[in-house]
């Protein structure tokens, strides 16, 4: 009786920690930011940090609204999420398709290996000068380098997961009849899917990367721009503004992803802890 | 009783990096209609490379394969059930027992009902919506078999397919194997590494030694059905596994001596 009694208790404790634990560690994962920025306010609020470079996050808070209101903040934020889209679907289609191929064809794969070899390692950064003479200044530039860099990225990953999916897959959609665009639509694509989510969203990280440094150089509107002219003119608060404005895009663009997986991928319980 | 499948000095021969490696060497093997046959072996003898030489996945180097169909073009000579989770993750279980109806044309009508026929045989009807992962192996395994017997094929090649459940589910499935064996009337080639699993199952076992695998000897199972557990305390049972395992385990003993730890190709 007594035994039961101490298990009974044990068990209760347990649970009980359990779940106090669970609110515990969420708590603390909110702690920590929180930390940052109420020491980053007082710090500049007494003095010890030179709200000229560093402004206190309630004053970016407010010169990002007054920007919101003005407008000003819009007309930076749709040129860089058009050059961002442009160059992200003219990157990631093309990439899906040849990865596919690349993945499944070793014809194909022994052709396009050692272009692809050669031209992956090259930061795609550093090809922006060479674009600007090819297209110019204007936009097609911009597209153009965040598009190559998007098309790398996917095609490999697309490659790598097609040649990873487990033979005993193939081997059974075969058994069963599933011959050229059957296979193909009904296994091989399917089997695929989660390394194509990979690859488009470490190409999305990328995009932000590439558009924040293009339009450092090379641009007289966007984001990028923004921060750029920001630090030029030292108006450093719109600056902290387009610095916020991006890390916001990052977050928004890897949870909408991850949405579109999980629609996409109902099956897949873990493709939420693989994508990450 | 006819012949159904009839197999003259088949080899299978791989090249690798580093040579030629013979997987099989002169098999030559009958299997009758309606027969259950084990194939059993010590791991890397290439019973699942056979077994795939008869699903129509590899080529044989060399020998001849005949299989008699019945020429029903509706119905595949063969569906295999593979070893561990062939079945496919993306699709719900019940799509995974459509797929052979769906890959063969049929009516999506006529689909369903014999995916429900199948599912119910089976008894994964209250499963048919979920995805594999929601599923235990045992299940997993189930829904590969329902895959298979959806399609009504001639011959079911079944490659280990109970090899990696634990012990209770494995004799639960050996059971519904067999009573859907007896109902449908298949021919079976089972390929299996367990004595215990070939005698509960087969009408007859062929053994194969070490690689190059060949046909070793052959053991007629004359023990009645239906085979329930007890039957494993018969003497009839334990003399047999003797036998078997007196036979295998010099081949076992081969495998170990050449440290050929090679997997199941």
């Amino acid at each position: 009786m007594v035994r039961v009694l101490e298990m009974y208790k044990f068990d209760a404790r347990l649970s009980g920690i359990g779940t106090d634990k669970e609110g515990f560690y969420r708590f603390i994962s909110i702690l920590s930011p929180l930390l940052v920025l109420i020491m980053w306010e007082v710090s500049v609020r007494v003095g010890i940090l030179d709200h000229r470079f560093f402004p206190a996050p309630t004053t970016v808070m407010g010169v990002l609204f007054g920007m919101v209101k003005t407008g000003e903040l819009f007309g930076h934020l749709a040129i860089s999420l058009q050059r961002i889209t442009l160059g992200f679907l003219l990157g990631a289609i093309p990439g899906i398709i040849l990865g596919l191929l690349m993945g499944w064809s070793k014809g194909i794969r022994a052709f396009m290996d050692p272009l692809v070899s050669a031209l992956y390692p090259i930061p795609k950064v550093s090809l922006l000068p060479l674009i600007l003479i090819i297209f110019g200044i204007g936009e097609t530039s911009k597209v153009v380098v965040i598009a190559i860099a998007c098309f790398f990225m996917v095609l490999i990953t697309t490659a790598h997961g097609v040649m990873r999916i487990d033979p005993i897959l193939i081997q059974a959609g075969q058994n069963y009849g599933a011959r050229g665009w059957n296979l193909f639509s009904k296994v091989i694509l399917p089997a695929s899917l989660p390394s194509i989510f990979t690859g488009l969203r470490l190409a999305l990280g990328i995009c932000l990367l590439i558009i924040v440094a293009a339009e450092f150089v090379a641009a007289n509107k966007g984001i990028g721009y923004l921060i750029w002219i920001s630090w030029s003119t030292l108006t450093v608060g719109k600056m902290y503004a387009g610095l916020v404005v991006i890390a916001a895009l990052g977050l928004i663009f890897t949870s909408g992803l991850e949405r579109l997986g999980k629609a996409l991928m109902p099956w897949a319980e873990d493709v939420q802890d693989r994508t990450r | 009783m006819s012949l159904k499948i009839e197999l003259s000095g088949v080899e299978k021969i791989y090249k690798t990096a580093q040579g030629k490696v013979d997987a099989l060497s002169d098999i030559n093997l009958c299997v009758e209609e309606g027969e259950f046959l084990c194939i059993i072996g010590p791991s890397g003898c290439g019973k699942s490379t056979l077994l795939r030489i008869l699903a129509g996945l590899y080529q044989q180097s060399n020998g001849e394969v005949v299989i008699h169909t019945n020429g029903i073009s509706s119905r595949p000579a063969n569906a295999v059930v593979f070893q561990e989770y062939a079945i496919f993750p993306w699709r719900t279980v019940s799509d995974n027992v459509n797929f052979g109806l769906e890959m063969r044309g049929m009516a999506r009508k006529e689909r369903a009902d014999r995916t429900e026929e199948y599912l119910n045989k089976v008894g994964l009807i209250q499963f048919a919506n979920h995805y594999p992962y929601q599923l235990s192996g045992g299940m997993k395994q189930r829904v590969a078999l329902a895959r298979a017997l959806a399609t009504d094929p001639e011959i079911l090649l079944m490659d280990e397919p109970f090899g990696a459940l634990d012990a209770q589910t494995r004799i639960v499935l050996q059971e519904e194997l067999v009573r859907i064996w007896e109902e449908e009337q298949k021919t079976v080639v089972y390929v299996t590494h367990s004595i215990e699993e070939a005698i509960m199952l087969g009408d007859r076992i062929v053994l194969m030694t070490a690689r190059p695998g060949k046909i070793k000897s052959t053991y007629e199972v004359n023990l009645p059905r239906p085979r329930k557990i007890e039957l494993r305390t018969t003497p009839e049972y334990n003399y047999l596994a003797q036998v078997l395992w007196e036979d295998l385990v010099e081949e076992v003993n081969k495998v170990m001596m050449n440290g050929a730890g090679v997997g199941n190709v």
